[in-house]
């Protein structure tokens, strides 16, 4: 029992609740279900990035012994409805997108047919037994060709690869901006496509009751809720008939932040098939089908005095959004629009998006979504800026900061931050990074004739997503807490962590202001026959939405314990002192009232007012009023080899604000993993597609994610500056590694580059792209 | 990932391995650990009917000098190989490139003879086997031979050791400390860009180089430079100039053939330079 002596459970950097079962492999993953009668299904998918289907042909695989059945899109797509896209903007020109192609693919990896066996090996062999014949047709592979006149279309029948323009607009007047301009700094910016390859890949198990009509879909995801919000009109099962459970997940960042075809269709062949059906993704078909990152050209003007006064920036993105809109697809370039100016204060901007369509995989949200993106522009230009101008590009930074006194900040992107002490953030990590000596070590490096590099990134990011009139489905959060008859203490909540923590931050949060310990407190999330209701896991939005949903009905929970407790001290709730689990009143009564008696007299409900129900339950449904904007500055120093292009991060030094921290651990973990996936998106990581739309790398011997050798010692350091959006006036911190890092880590490269005359160079900054660079000034 | 369907035996010596793999021919493929065969078979690549396991076969596991060499079982793992005190006493190059082997998992699992029979152009230890001259003994159907290492790779995944043989044994001279591999690593799979190997003896010096080519090769035109000459930092590096001199480098996404040509430049430079700091 939490006492007087024991320090509260929030602030500590406790070892995670959960790791424990995942470490000893206890843990139950999708591929861990095994249910009575069930069978498995293989998909085919097309090895061409645009093609006719002339023919299918499945006979040969149908013949196999315990092979299902085959199907194909003339079978399943009119009972499947369409994979959904939930944003919805002005003349959005959006193919159908069906759960098996129809008489064309539009990508490589694109689902043609699917076979169910008896067992997995039997529907792999199936598929190879598909004869499919295919009529190839003219692919476009490339964003930039794609908006060419006379380019192969995409989706003929759209008569266009552009799927939208979108423009932002907003502060002062630009164009006058630009003619009071001393000097515009033009740049132009690639930002790579990325493979997200959480270690999990996708895979759906579907079981449907046929006597209660009820279906339960097991699935990878990330957001059961939604799930169970889209599914419905695409296989006709109707809402409250539908179960969605997300067991463990290993890892979405972003890439299960989505309705995929596979969801529908294997639900609709539990129901075709009258028996379960399990379909695991395989690491290729998780390379080419599951949804991409990034993938944004960008040409920016900005517009300066010679003092270095930011007056205005222009853009105009291209962003590649492959073949079919997913959920988000459309939505996250217009993300980088929100958030352009960055942690700035930059009076007047421009933007121009146009979304493309290209025959390759959809992109959509990847860890930061659109947000990394603009920091990484931003950033970059504030270091050219400040080399063009000849000014510290510190004190260009410190120069555009709003003051903490601005806040809440309204941005010229139409945002308004909730609140930001930027200055302190860039303050602490000099200090932490030792500024001074890193620029006399340069120096001396530079003196030996070595290539060495220090880079710098102050970001504010988009968290705690969100305000439901900018969502488009609710960016509410749905919490539950009830105190058991034997006072252990129930949590449910509707977000879907999948790596976060929070069966440990929730847990810490309850047991402190319930004053129970925290062995006493379970976390259930991820299936909604217990969530009931809930908007899932994304946008940093766990505990800054849903925990507080938990407060909120914690306070109710302890506001009707002190109406039973104030019932057997025969006194008034006012009289009622609550303090770390013990219920006194002094002065009235030297009676004590603990937990275990109360939650006893809740439910055998003998001795309750008359008018209280039995029960010690609440829950809450909490509607932010804005998102969270945390913040901080990454600074990060590396070597460059001369002879090889090799590039070494030998010191990175991260300050990241994210609000008060529930626990420092997790905190410290997500701000790590984070940036290991910017060094990855820095140095080696990059979605290749060759020029007739094939995949090149679709397995882990081509496509390079960071490996524990790739990562430094980080020196890792806070600031603490609440926000007033919730009551526990945290930020969120999923994404922010990886918003702040990328920019720090290239700028540190550029500026090793510097003294060579090198000014640009596009990610990733492989050894071969870093050579040639060096190797063309000399 | 499921691989076709297959055949599984598991013979428990030699001779009966050399029988199973007469019996199938083509249709037979050898399992030792896995780690090249299985991910192919997995993404269907590769289809034999027949896998033969040779991991129970006794005694194919070790590390023990002979004669004035040092012999080393062809199942022995490349964990062995990199911990093995004998190697690092008296033959250190070896157990050097071991360790530059994928990660602690495939060198647990991964055999020196797998891993040379099936001969990746990039893998690491046929820039090692070239340096060290090593000799590699196969058992067939037609008795027991020995291959030179510089008539081992043949070309691409290809090798002297025919179909119906078995790599039993490796043998590798012993040498002075004067030996290092570096290597430029492809960042998704850890193999080699371009790893040199180099072996500094009395009779002069050895390189080998693996992942420029198709095939791993010796640096002739390296060796030769630095025939009967003091090892000077400027010899040193005038001679690794001609580390790519007269072979046809691949490229692919992770690096162009230029680079790659480069890269063996640099690293045996830089191999050499290691080995006379060692001296």
């Amino acid at each position: 029992m939490a006492d007087a002596n024991t320090t509260p459970y929030v602030g500590r950097a406790m070892k995670r609740i959960e790791d424990p079962r995942l470490i000893t492999g206890a843990g139950t993953y999708t591929d861990d279900l095994r249910l009575s009668g069930m069978v498995h299904a293989a998909i085919l998918r097309s090895p061409h990035a645009h093609a006719r289907i002339k023919k299918i042909d499945t006979a040969a695989a149908r013949a196999i012994p315990g092979v299902v059945a085959v199907l194909t899109g003339a079978d399943v797509n009119a009972s499947c409805g369409f994979v959904p896209c939930a944003a919805s903007m002005p003349d959005l020109k959006a193919p159908k997108h069906t759960v098996l192609a129809g008489d064309r693919v539009y990508f490589v990896g694109h689902a043609v047919a699917v076979a169910i066996a008896s067992d997995p090996y039997v529907a792999r062999d199936a598929i190879d037994a598909i004869d499919v014949d295919y009529d190839p047709l003219p692919v476009v592979a490339n964003a930039e060709d794609a908006v060419k006149s006379g380019s192969p279309l995409t989706h003929p029948d759209l008569g266009t690869n552009v799927a939208y323009t979108h423009n932002v607009s907003g502060g002062g007047n630009i164009d006058e901006a630009f003619r009071k301009a001393d000097r515009i700094v033009k740049h132009r910016l690639y930002h790579q496509r990325l493979t997200p390859m959480p270690i999990e890949p996708r895979g759906v198990v579907a079981s449907y009751h046929a006597g209660e009509g009820a279906l339960t879909l097991w699935t990878s995801t990330q957001i059961p809720h939604l799930i169970r919000t889209l599914l419905p009109g695409m296989i006709g099962v109707p809402e409250n008939k539908m179960r969605i459970v997300a067991p463990e997940v290993g890892g979405g960042f972003g890439a299960k932040l989505n309705v995929y075809a596979e969801e529908a269709l294997i639900s609709h062949l539990a129901m075709r098939l009258h028996t379960p059906v399990k379909w695991i993704e395989s690491r290729r078909d998780n390379a080419s089908a599951t949804i991409h990152g990034r993938d944004q050209i960008g040409e920016y003007e900005v517009a300066v005095k010679n003092d270095g006064t930011i007056l205005g920036l222009k853009s105009k993105t291209i962003a590649d959004l492959g073949s079919y809109l997913q959920l988000l697809t459309p939505a996250v370039p217009t993300l980088t629009g929100l958030v352009l100016t960055g942690c700035y204060k930059i009076p007047a901007v421009k933007m121009e998006i146009v979304g493309v369509y290209t025959h390759k995989m959809a992109t959509d949200a990847y860890r930061g979504a659109g947000r990394p993106e603009a920091t990484y522009l931003i950033e970059r230009l504030m270091d050219v800026i400040a080399q063009e101008l000849k000014i510290d590009r510190l004190e260009l930074r410190l120069k555009h900061f709003p003051a903490p006194g601005d806040f809440p900040f309204p941005t010229s992107c139409g945002l308004v931050y909730d609140s930001g002490n930027y200055a302190a953030a860039l303050t602490k990590a000099k200090q932490l990074a030792n500024w001074d000596q890193l620029l006399k070590d340069r120096a001396a490096a530079r003196a030996a004739g070595k290539l060495s590099g220090i880079g710098v990134s102050t970001y504010v990011e988009i968290c705690a997503m969100g305000p439901s009139k900018a969502m488009p489905a609710g960016g509410w959060e749905w919490g539950c807490v009830r105190m058991e008859i034997s006072a252990k203490v129930t949590v449910i909540t509707g977000v879907s962590p999948h790596g976060q923590g929070q069966e440990t931050t929730f847990a810490q949060i309850v047991a402190d202001r319930i004053g129970v310990p925290i062995e006493d407190v379970v976390v259930m999330h991820g299936d909604t026959a217990v969530a009931h209701y809930g908007r899932d896991t994304y946008g940093s939005r766990g505990t800054a939405v849903g925990g507080t949903a938990i407060v909120m009905c914690i306070d109710k929970i302890l506001t009707k314990a002190k109406i039973l407790a104030a019932h057997l001290f025969e006194t008034t709730v006012d009289h009622v002192v609550f303090e770390k689990g013990t219920f006194t009143s002094p002065g009235v009564t030297n009676r004590v009232i603990t937990w275990p008696e109360l939650a006893g007299e809740f439910y055998v409900a003998k001795n309750l007012p008359a008018d209280l129900e039995p029960g010690l339950e609440a829950s809450s449904f909490f509607e932010p009023q804005n998102f969270t904007f945390p913040f901080g500055t990454h600074i990060a120093v590396v070597d460059v080899d001369r002879d090889t292009g090799q590039v070494t991060i030998t010191k990175y030094v991260a300050v990241d604000d994210c609000g008060p921290q529930i626990n420092p651990l997790i905190v410290e973990g997500q701000v790590q993993g984070g940036i290991a996936h910017s060094i990855g998106q820095v140095l080696f990581e990059q979605t290749i597609y060759d020029e007739d739309g094939q995949l090149v790398t679709g397995e882990f011997m081509d496509y390079a994610i960071p490996r524990a050798h790739d990562i430094p010692d980080y020196i890792l350091g806070s600031t603490v500056t609440p926000s007033p959006v919730n009551p526990l006036g945290v930020k969120g911190v999923g994404e922010a590694g990886t918003i702040g890092a990328t920019p720090a880590i290239a700028n540190a490269v550029m500026d090793a580059l510097e003294p060579l005359g090198i000014t640009h160079m596009n990610l990733p900054l492989t050894p071969e792209k870093v050579w040639q660079a060096i190797k063309s000034k000399n | 990932m499921y691989p076709a369907n297959f055949d599984y035996v598991r013979p428990s010596t030699v001779e009966e391995a050399v029988r199973l793999l007469a019996k199938h021919g083509d249709d037979a493929k050898l399992l030792a650990g896995g780690h090249s065969l299985i991910p192919a078979m997995k993404l269907r690549l590769a289809r034999p009917k027949v896998v033969v396991d040779i991991g129970r076969i006794a005694h194919l596991s070790y590390i023990r000098e002979a004669g004035g060499a040092i012999a080393i079982g062809a199942m022995t793992t490349h964990a062995d190989v990199q911990a093995s005190k004998t190697l690092r006493d008296k033959s250190p190059l070896l157990a050097e490139t071991a360790s530059h082997i994928g990660d602690v998992q495939v060198r647990n699992k991964g055999t020196i003879g797998g891993s040379l029979v099936h001969a990746d152009p990039a893998a690491d230890y046929p820039a090692s086997i070239l340096a060290l001259d090593a000799e590699i003994d196969v058992v067939g159907p037609r008795g027991t031979r020995t291959i030179k290492a510089v008539d081992f790779f043949v070309d691409l995944l290809q090798t002297a050791v025919a179909a119906d043989e078995i790599v039993t044994e490796i043998r590798v001279p012993a040498t002075a400390k004067t030996v290092a591999y570096v290597k430029t690593e492809q960042k998704a799979s850890g193999f080699a860009l371009a790893g040199a190997a180099v072996v500094i003896g009395p009779n002069g010096v050895r390189v080998g180089i693996t992942g420029v080519a198709a095939k791993a090769y010796r640096a002739a035109g390296v060796e030769k430079a630095l025939a009967g000459q003091k090892l000077t930092p400027d010899l040193i590096a005038r001679a690794s100039a001609q580390a790519s001199a007269g072979v046809d480098p691949l490229g692919d996404i992770h690096a162009s053939p230029s680079f790659r040509a480069h890269l063996a430049q640099v690293n045996t430079r830089r191999a050499l330079e290691q080995a006379v700091r060692r001296s």
